[in-house]
């Protein structure tokens, strides 16, 4: 594999002291190249939020180390002081649920995060359109996100994910409620903006229909991954 | 960057503005309340003012006339008129009563005021309709909130007076309309009894040995006399020569005639510190509660507002949004709400005040102190819902 998007080894992350003690990751290694869709499968308590969490700086591992990019931003403790600033402008978030913000219109709420990094208002929201429009959402620039579909309202999540060009993006069950069509049309949107953004994703899904769509799917059981080709269909 | 607080509020202006509509009202009520105090205290200051006095001569050792009880001898005018310096005296009767008129009655202070033109102590300052009283008389000149008319008969005790003047902000500190009556008339109105009890009085009077006594007649005559008149007023208003200084002539009169004196400002000083005091506070109550109540409103809105929109927050929090951006939009947001609500409060205060049946007066000075009180409000109300907000977890948005 070529230089890693993000590069993980021996995550630990321990919940409570002592007896209480309970191990959610057990020495995790993980690797996705920039450019690269992976999927994260697992049983419900095996882990996945957990790493996802670690992933995303939002909670601390206990031991490891990871590696964006070149930038290793944990290692036994975090190496980067300004962790909501990393997870503005190096990490990208799709929910299963859209969670646009209801008061602001589609392009702005892809705007808000350069325009949060301190980017002009202009510059942010010209860039919100170019990716809208590469999203083919492009015509609903002004709507309201209560006016969209499903599927258009995480074309949108999607494009807030992209749009400060994060090298990661971390996809919590992106397309679990849409229908085949939709979830297969959004993953396929994943793997282009991946090719060309140059931005390593990680999918945390159980949805069936997606998984053949992995050239390598990790598996995660009791706090370990494993890791697995996929078949990699893409339909076009 | 973009203004959070202001397009959430454009998204659901309806919510913001209705909330601020109730709130408006609230704060309108804040506002009359401060307005009724400062009514009270205006109508106190005119009061003075438009008696004409420089100086109220009292009873010794009492504060009236407004205060307290006050009885001088009717003649004791004269002596006041040869102390320097003092260059008009009139004497002023007050008393509250029911004045009755052909559809019902209406509750007044009834001044006795030596007749005569403008400019007279005790004399109304100005007139909104008709003239002064000129006869000794059986006239009267009423404040417009009393609803006379001009030309109307009103009865005091057992007499009627026709209307021949309006005036308007002559109220006594109990916000009584002032119906001025000739002085004559006030002195025998104000002790006035009815036929039956001056039978009595008569009666009891000849049967006591003592004015009765054979041989003495005149006695009886004499003291009888004396019971149907009242030689006495409560005050002498006195206005000085010009120039001269009021605690000065105060200091003389109260050395020579044993009398208590007055100034302008130790009246004022009465009136709004001692009489309408217990009014005052009671007022400053409400306005504490009126105030809590708001608070309590505008946190518990924007602590709702808040919570619903907790997902929000916590994904606001996950793409990097900083505290003191979520803080001030929640801060902006309670802010907004005070300022719809102090609009509509003002507006409303303003629409209404003159429908009270009490002078309001809404001084621009206290409406600037109530935006700055309602700003402080919303602020510190926003606190808890800050508190909630910066408690979200950005995990919340990740779920697991």
């Amino acid at each position: 594999m070529a230089q890693a998007g993000v590069r993980i080894n021996g995550l630990l992350k321990r919940y409570g002291t002592g007896d209480a003690a309970v191990d959610a990751l057990k020495g995790v290694d993980m690797q996705v190249a920039p450019g690269e869709v992976v999927g994260l499968i697992g049983p419900s308590g095996s882990g996945k939020s957990t790493l996802l969490k670690c992933l995303g700086a939002v909670i601390e591992p206990t031991a490891g180390r990871m590696t964006l990019g070149e930038v290793v931003i944990y290692d036994g403790r975090w190496q980067i002081r300004d962790l909501r600033t990393l997870r503005r402008d190096k990490i990208g978030f799709v929910f299963q649920a859209p969670y646009l913000i209801p008061f602001l219109d589609v392009t702005d709420n892809v705007a808000l995060l350069p325009m949060l990094a301190g980017r002009p208002n202009g510059e942010a929201r010209h860039r919100a359109r170019q990716l809208l429009e590469a999203l083919d959402v492009g015509h609903r620039a002004e709507a309201m996100p209560a006016q969209l579909s499903g599927g258009e309202q995480q074309r949108v999540a999607i494009a807030r994910a992209l749009v400060n060009r994060p090298p990661l993006i971390l996809a919590d069950e992106p397309t679990a409620p849409l229908d085949s069509e939709r979830a297969l049309t959004v993953i396929q949107i994943l793997n282009q903006m991946a090719a060309q953004y140059e931005t390593a994703v990680i999918v945390v899904t159980h949805d069936e229909k997606i998984i053949p769509t992995f050239k390598r799917i990790y598996h995660i059981r009791d706090g370990r991954t494993h890791e697995q080709a996929g078949e990699g269909r893409i339909m076009q | 960057m973009i203004n959070l607080a202001g397009r959430d509020i454009l998204h659901a202006w309806g919510k913001f503005v209705f909330t601020g509509l109730g709130l408006g009202l609230l704060i309108g009520v804040t506002l009359s309340m401060a307005g009724i105090y400062r009514g009270m205290v205006e109508d106190a200051k005119v009061l003075l003012s438009n008696s004409g006095a420089h100086l109220w001569v009292v009873q010794q050792d009492t504060q009236g006339p407004y205060a307290e009880s006050s009885n001088l001898h009717d003649d004791l005018y004269r002596g006041l008129l040869a102390v320097p310096g003092v260059a008009r005296a009139a004497n002023v009767t007050y008393f509250t009563m029911q004045v009755r008129r052909d559809s019902g009655d209406v509750r007044a202070m009834v001044v006795g005021i030596v007749p005569g033109g403008p400019g007279e102590p005790g004399q109304p300052g100005y007139l909104v309709a008709g003239r002064h009283i000129t006869r000794a008389h059986y006239e009267a000149v009423a404040d417009v909130t009393a609803g006379l008319r001009i030309g109307e008969r009103i009865k005091i005790r057992r007499d009627h007076y026709t209307v021949v003047g309006l005036t308007r902000r002559m109220v006594s500190s109990g916000g009584d309309p002032m119906v001025f009556i000739p002085l004559k008339d006030a002195q025998e109105a104000q002790f006035m009894k009815d036929n039956d009890a001056i039978v009595r009085q008569r009666r009891r009077t000849t049967a006591n040995p003592a004015f009765n006594r054979p041989g003495a007649p005149d006695v009886l005559e004499a003291v009888i006399a004396s019971q149907n008149t009242n030689p006495y007023v409560n005050a002498v208003l006195v206005q000085l020569a010009p120039g001269r200084d009021p605690e000065a002539v105060a200091a003389d009169i109260r050395r020579w005639k044993r009398l208590s004196v007055f100034t302008r400002a130790q009246m004022e000083d009465i009136l709004v510190g001692k009489l309408i005091a217990t009014s005052a506070r009671q007022i400053g109550m409400f306005l504490v509660i009126l105030s809590t109540v708001s608070a309590a409103i505008v946190a518990f809105i924007i602590y709702t507002l808040t919570l619903g929109k907790i997902r929000e927050i916590a994904v606001l929090k996950l793409i990097g949004t900083r505290n003191r951006t979520i803080a001030g939009m929640i801060m902006q947001q309670a802010v907004g709400l005070g300022v719809i609500g102090f609009v509509v409060g003002k507006i409303a205060a303003t629409f209404w005040a003159p429908i009270f049946p009490k002078y309001v007066l809404l001084l621009p000075g206290d409406a600037a102190l109530g935006f700055v009180a309602v700003v402080v409000i919303c602020v510190l109300s926003s606190i808890m819902a800050i508190r909630a907000a910066l408690k979200v977890d950005p995990a919340e948005a990740i779920g697991g």
